[in-house]
């Protein structure tokens, strides 16, 4: 069963006079429960097709369709219900609030989609300790490492039982042991929970952990390789 | 959502916005000095400026007129002899019915006369009083600061304001001749010796202001029983449109005159009106220059943040949210800056409310528009309320164009921001 659907997605950006076309003409579909690499070279269009996907950015044309919503029939605010109901998002900078405790930051989410704060205190709890961060709730980004910020930002993304995350390098900037420990737990919540991960990477040690890995180049889909 | 998120969300949301304003203390404290500073600036001089007015009209209602004057219909158009009430009995039964408890009031005889000595001569308003119902009325009765007050039935003896007497280098004791026209419209004069010297805030009114009995100026200008005013003061300042209206009522129109201190003292009554007025530019002045301040911090919070927001759109918070969000912060702000305003205005107000501030150094020029010696501020509700809502609500408008801005970067701009 497909969780995502891209048909001929097309973006073109203006870079002050200069166009420069990020996505031509992109057909791709992910199946629910998969863990996926999305590998290429800087200015490939990973990171435009991830924003797409997540209902982050508006493709030029081409269709997008998400567990049945179509992204071109949707105004802004459904863009923004489907984010908080349907996608967690990981990102490379760990983008934590940074005003707020590690529990409260994985609450956050839940407080958004209007859960009632005993629930939300209890999963944000649960989900942090499954992530190996028990006895840190109350610390603040500052007080995290790198690796237990993105750890944080991966809670924060599975906490609200999302159809898919979307990790644009999320071991970018992470040692080598870290990241692979991000991506230990990431794997674990990818089956515990067939939640389905797309990430955007140049790290060999992802694409070594995806069960598929997409190639793009200069907008394209170059070369699209499912493990066996 | 919105509803779940009305009943659990505020108390995280309040917490974060509280956060934010103390991530950069310095910036804080300056935008709090600033809202500070114009509330506390709002309220007291507000509070000095409504002292100054109380002030003027204590003066003014004092010194003579009263909250409300009655006279003949034609006294104030031409305040000579012939335009006296005649038959004063009518007048006070109308009062003893509508005067309410506590209300105090007394007849005069008011004329033009031309005081002179052995070696000066000027131009005064003769003023016959009862003794002991003009104490309770104006503020002759504990003015006299030399010699002695009016005793009830003198027909001899004058009261001279100190620079009156200072201009004709006289003194106690000495003799006064007053000179004016009578009811047969014949030139009467009568010799007086002075017995008192009274101060009063104005020296203008020390130079005007002569006093003798009542009976002593019927006597002189052939008046009989007659009167030229009655003065009415009231325990309620508010009670003085009523019981004009209803002195109106009672009394016939086409013989009596009966004016509040508004219309007694026009000049008076329009200051207080431009004086509002002036008030209400002065918050706006104040307002303006605390505005700017505020919306250029929460701008410059807005834009450090930006990644933030675009953050928080990622999640997939709503434009209206974060706009929301960015307000509440302006509110905290304004609240704080309020609380601590209004507590040391308060505070200023009270320090100042035994001794006041002495204007005696500007006294000589504050005088002649009836500014008292000592300025005691005076806060009203009305005041405090009004300043307090200028600063919330235009601070709360002024902070919209930074909050919408917020609300307005997109997912992908506000993450790419740098």
């Amino acid at each position: 069963m497909h969780i995502v659907e891209c048909v001929d997605v097309n973006k073109t950006y203006h870079q002050g006079k200069v166009k420069v076309q990020a996505l031509k003409g992109v057909s791709l579909s992910f199946e629910k429960g998969s863990f996926v690499a999305l590998a290429g070279p800087s200015g490939s269009g990973k990171t435009t097709l991830l924003n797409i996907i997540g209902a982050l950015d508006l493709a030029d044309s081409g269709r997008i369709v998400m567990d049945g919503n179509a992204f071109d029939k949707m105004n802004r605010s459904q863009r923004a219900d489907l984010r908080l109901n349907k996608v967690g998002f990981v990102f490379q900078s760990y983008n934590l609030i940074p005003v707020l405790s590690a529990l409260e930051n994985v609450e956050f989410v839940m407080l958004l989609q209007g859960l009632p704060s005993v629930e939300r205190r209890k999963r944000a709890k649960d989900i942090l300790d499954e992530v190996g961060l028990q006895g840190m709730y109350d610390r603040r980004p500052a007080e995290l490492s790198g690796g237990q910020q993105q750890r944080v930002a991966v809670a924060r993304a599975i906490v609200s039982n999302p159809s898919i995350v979307l990790a644009d390098e999320p071991t970018a900037n992470l040692d080598s042991s870290t990241g692979k420990g991000l991506l230990e737990i990431m794997k674990q919540m990818n089956e515990k929970k067939n939640v389905t991960f797309i990430f955007s990477t140049h790290d060999n040690m992802v694409m070594d952990y995806a069960d598929r890995v997409i190639y793009l180049r200069d907008g394209m889909v170059a070369d699209d390789r499912v493990k066996i | 959502m919105e509803n779940v998120l009305s009943h659990e969300g505020p108390p995280m949301y309040l917490q974060m916005a509280w956060r934010n304003i103390w991530r950069n203390p310095r910036r804080t404290t300056i935008i709090l000095l600033a809202i500070i500073i114009g509330v506390w600036n709002m309220i007291f001089l507000g509070a000095l400026t409504r002292g100054m007015e109380a002030g003027m009209i204590k003066n003014g209602i004092a010194t003579l007129t009263g909250n409300i004057q009655i006279h003949h219909k034609d006294y104030r158009n031409d305040p000579v002899i012939e335009n006296s009430m005649t038959d004063p009995e009518t007048v006070e039964s109308a009062m003893e019915k509508i005067l309410p408890q506590g209300a105090h009031r007394t007849g005069r005889v008011r004329v033009n006369a031309i005081a002179s000595n052995a070696r000066h001569s000027s131009g005064v308003t003769l003023v016959g009083i009862d003794p002991k119902r003009e104490a309770r009325v104006s503020f002759i009765g504990h003015a006299v600061k030399q010699g002695r007050y009016l005793m009830s039935k003198e027909m001899y003896g004058i009261v001279v304001g100190k620079a009156l007497l200072d201009k004709f280098e006289t003194k106690v004791g000495h003799k006064l001749v007053l000179m004016s026209q009578d009811t047969d419209r014949e030139i009467s004069s009568r010799a007086f010796r002075i017995v008192g010297v009274f101060r009063a805030e104005m020296a203008a009114t020390e130079k005007q202001f002569v006093f003798v009995t009542l009976p002593a100026a019927q006597q002189m200008l052939k008046l009989d029983k007659g009167i030229s005013e009655i003065s009415i003061i009231l325990p309620d300042q508010q009670d003085n449109g009523r019981v004009a209206s209803a002195l109106k009522d009672a009394l016939p129109d086409d013989t009596y005159d009966i004016n509040t201190w508004r219309d007694l003292l026009p000049i008076l009554n329009a200051y207080l009106k431009l004086s509002d007025g002036f008030m209400f530019i002065w918050y706006l002045v104040v307002f303006i220059a605390m505005g700017f301040g505020i919306v250029n911090t929460t701008l410059m919070a807005v834009y450090e943040r930006m990644k933030e927001f675009g953050l928080l759109k990622a999640l997939g918070m709503k434009p209206w949210w974060i706009i929301r969000e960015v307000l509440l912060e302006s509110v905290l702000l304004l609240l704080m800056g309020m609380v601590i305003g209004n507590i040391l205005s308060f505070l200023s107000v009270f320090a100042l409310s035994g001794s006041g501030i002495d204007l005696s150094a500007l006294a000589a020029g504050a005088e002649y528009v009836g500014i008292s010696r000592i300025l005691y501020p005076a806060i009203y509700a009305k005041d405090v309320a009004i300043a307090n809502l200028v600063v919330f609500v235009l601070g709360l408008m002024v902070s919209i164009y930074p909050a919408a801005k917020a609300g307005r970067f997109t997912p992908v701009e506000a993450l790419t921001h740098t």
